[in-house]
């Protein structure tokens, strides 16, 4: 009797100790609760949920992942050369890259901003800023690929930026490293700097499709601008940019700017400038800087210097910028979905002050000031300051919002997410980030609609997360689920570069708009050939022009002779196929400059300069067919001088093979 | 008392990992391509029709001199890289006599369904066998179809 009650006991002892046993994180340190595979599983052949837009960081190029997968979907060359896309390769992509410093061939992308209206992402662009060479970039979501890139003068270390209006009527781009302007004299001491060093502001507007064009740019004293976000609903004409260094220190920053207990968050009434520049009180300032721009018809890129910029000088203006104190060399600058808070991130604090906009203007109308700075008024710490969420960790960096009335915070040293609720400034929950976050992302976590799903950290830090690949390993991005009470960890994935911000948005208002192929009658580029009875072989003078095709799986023409030694050599190809996801490549041996990659319906060039005498093959780099591997053919190089006539033809000899054979 | 706690418990345990365990191994769901049933035991699948779009095709006696050479500028562009006019394979069978050995509606709804007819007909399976390349879809429009198709006729001798 008594063993027949033990029994199923052991039984439920052993069902137990296997359960746990299945339960038990893989790795000690992950903290991974059940249920966290099946939350990020999406099955084969199945759509993700999100678009994801991460910064590449030093890469200079922006990548694609799917969330909650966290599949790399895609790698969009923007400011660095792409051999996987021939971006910065060919003559049509070359002049992408162009600037007033000539062609630039790497930059370093630090963050991404989706295109908005009425402050929700409408899916149209997203911006990207190149950080060295200061520019911003416009990305088009209907062929996830670069569109527009413009250079800001007066500027280095474009690190504010993109970061755009409610409307997306400007786009944004605050220099982080002051230095004399473009049109003074620049050859000056170092330890001017206070004297000599000034910090601008350029607003980027953006037309109906798209166009940038530098509206105005205010000059500013020269402190180093860090971060910054647009107001929202009735904080709508106000931009907000941290900033540091306001010790203005050129040295030693590490020591010599982190002087001050506290640092600033500039607020600046941007419809007040845009008033003040059309009442014509901008000064013309000349300058040199590059706009390009790819043209989805010619597929061919221009770059056009441009001379001009329109400057507001911040200090001639009492009612345009205001400086709020704000703790410790404050880094991100963050404006929940109402507009009302203003959070403010000091990188060595260890609290999070909020402002209130409300606040704010009643300051600003009682000129509740503590003096000014560098002619701009200070508003008094406490006359703007909501309040300060005590002890929420070490090191805040960056806040999004969940429009549930909480926030979330990134915390670098003290390496954690950080929930806590903006009304009561209380600490809700808090997760440990494997290692030291710096962005995160909240789907629509930067507008008035986030979509609250996801919370996604990207870390400066990998470690032993991943094995081991040598001294440097990919970075690690974090996925966390927070549609309960607490945020749960349910993906690691590796992304490219270093991310630094990124952005979410729900896949519906972007992937039905995704251009399938070019319709080659439209293809407007000057060396198109629309059809093999195009393709063809040109001389003009030392210059080569080949019009050839690429189908499954050949290309015309494949034979081609009478190059001599001292021609250029120019290989327009025409991807013939109108078919989603057939893209050709083009490689020739030897070439210095690269090869080509080319979609379906486009013509892209690849110049090329024959170094020797011989028969050069060239072939398609990008599987098409079961008969890719015989989509090659040969090229000929004569010497210089040399009496072979130029010849090309596909499918036959010319000449006919017999009347060579003799030799 | 207490050990209907620690029981209790235990099962809880053993719930939340259950769930656990049907995640990973639920099924993957049904793929996203769209229909893979194929021809061979469907007794309303017309060979001769094909699958697509064109049902009735109006064909007049003589040729349609426009339309021929509507079809002839997309030939141009895009058949032309694989199709010869004569009897001649090149990547794809050569066009001289098509209009004989294909219906109007089967060639039409080939060159604008291209990859489900290579998925489920049988007289486009078995011209991939012996091309071994798989006809690419040119999104033709349905009047480019159709033009191609009178071009084809016009190549065939229709006057």
């Amino acid at each position: 009797m008594k063993k027949n009650q033990v029994l199923p006991l052991y039984v439920l002892a052993a069902v137990v100790l296997l359960g746990t046993y299945s339960c038990k994180p893989r790795n000690a340190g992950s903290a991974v609760t059940s249920g966290a595979a099946e939350k990020a599983y999406v099955a084969p052949g199945k759509y993700d949920e999100f678009y994801n837009f991460v910064s590449g960081g030093f890469s200079g190029q922006m990548s694609v992942y799917g969330i909650p997968s966290g599949r790399l979907l895609r790698v969009i060359p923007v400011f660095s050369v792409d051999p996987e896309k021939g971006y910065g390769y060919s003559e049509e992509t070359k002049p992408m890259l162009n600037t007033s410093h000539g062609f630039v061939p790497w930059d370093d992308l630090h963050h991404t901003e989706l295109s908005q209206t009425n402050g929700e992402i409408d899916g149209r662009w997203v911006f990207g800023n190149a950080n060295n060479t200061p520019r911003v970039a416009r990305l088009d979501l209907t062929t996830f690929s670069t569109a527009e890139i413009i250079e800001l003068p007066n500027s280095a270390g474009n690190h504010s930026s993109p970061f755009i209006t409610e409307n997306t009527e400007y786009v944004v781009a605050g220099t982080r490293f002051s230095v004399p302007p473009d049109n003074v004299n620049g050859d000056v001491p170092i330890n001017t700097y206070k004297k000599n060093f000034k910090g601008y502001l350029s607003f980027i507007s953006i037309g109906k499709e798209g166009q940038m064009d530098i509206a105005f740019q205010i000059q500013c004293p020269g402190v180093d601008f860090d971060l910054s976000h647009a107001g929202k609903a009735k904080s709508h004409d106000w931009f907000f940019f941290t900033c540091y260094n306001s010790e203005r220190a050129n040295t030693l920053l590490e020591v010599n700017a982190s002087q001050k207990d506290k640092d600033f968050i500039l607020a600046l009434n941007w419809k007040k400038a845009e008033e003040y520049v059309k009442a014509g009180k901008g000064k013309k300032v000349a300058v040199k800087y590059a706009h390009n721009v790819y043209n989805e018809k010619t597929h061919t890129a221009t770059s056009e210097i441009r001379n001009e910029v329109t400057v507001l000088d911040s200090k001639d203006f009492s009612d345009l910028c205001y400086f709020i104190p704000c703790p410790k060399s404050p880094h991100g600058c963050d404006v929940d979905p109402t507009g009302e808070y203003i959070v403010g991130s000091g990188k060595l604090a260890a609290l999070i002050p909020v402002f209130s906009f409300d606040k704010l203007q009643k300051a600003i109308a009682n000129k509740e000031f503590d003096g000014n700075y560098e002619g701009i008024p200070v508003v008094k710490y406490e006359s703007a300051l909501y309040g300060e969420v005590q002890k929420p960790g070490l090191g805040p960096l960056h806040t999004e919002f969940d429009g549930k009335g909480n926030a979330i915070t990134s915390f670098f040293v003290s390496s954690e997410l950080v929930k806590w609720n903006i009304k009561d400034l209380k600490v809700l929950d808090r997760v440990p980030t494997y290692y030291s976050v710096g962005h995160l992302c909240i789907p629509g976590g930067d507008t008035r609609k986030p979509n609250a799903k996801y919370v996604i950290a990207y870390n400066k830090i990998t470690k032993d997360r991943y094995l081991p690949t040598g001294p440097e390993l990919a970075q690690s991005a974090q996925l966390f689920d927070i549609t309960g009470d607490k945020m749960q960890l349910i993906l690691d994935f590796p992304t490219i570069g270093e991310p630094h911000y990124a952005q979410a948005v729900s896949a519906d208002l972007i992937k039905s708009k995704s251009v399938k192929f070019f319709n080659i009658n439209d293809n407007a580029n000057p060396y198109v050939s629309k059809g093999e009875p195009e393709a063809k072989v040109v001389r003009e003078g030392n210059k080569v022009h080949v019009y050839i095709t690429s189908i499954r799986s050949h290309f015309n023409p494949d034979n081609i002779e009478g190059i001599k030694i001292g021609d250029e050599v120019y290989f327009h190809v025409t991807n013939l196929e109108q078919d989603w996801d057939i893209p050709h490549g083009f490689a020739v041996k030897g070439a210095p400059n690269g090869e080509l990659l080319i979609m379906p319906g486009s013509t892209q060039t690849l110049k090329w300069v024959p170094d020797r005498v011989g028969i050069f093959p060239f072939y398609c780099t990008d599987f098409c067919s079961a008969l890719h591997q015989e989509m090659q053919g040969y090229a000929r190089v004569s010497p210089a001088g040399s009496t072979v006539p130029l010849m090309f033809s596909t499918g036959k000899n010319l000449p006919p093979s017999d009347s060579t054979s003799a030799k | 008392m207490k050990k209907i706690i620690v029981t209790g418990l235990m099962a809880a345990l053993v719930i939340a990992c259950g769930s656990n365990n049907s995640g990973e191994n639920q099924a993957p769901s049904s793929p996203a391509s769209s229909d893979q049933s194929s021809s061979s035991g469907n007794p309303s699948y017309d060979p001769n029709r094909g699958a697509g779009k064109f049902t009735k095709v109006e064909i007049s006696a003589s040729l349609d001199a426009a339309k021929a050479e509507a079809g002839s500028k997309v030939y141009s562009v895009k058949c032309s890289a694989c199709h010869k006019l004569t009897d001649e394979k090149l990547v794809g069978p050569g066009w001289k006599g098509v209009t004989s050995r294909h219906s109007a509606e089967w060639i039409m709804n080939f060159a604008t369904n291209t990859d489900e007819m290579l998925t489920k007909d049988p007289k486009a399976q078995a011209q991939l066998e012996i091309c071994l390349v798989r006809m690419p879809n040119q999104n033709l429009t349905d009047d480019d179809a159709r033009n191609v198709y009178e071009f084809m006729r016009k190549n065939d001798g229709i006057k």
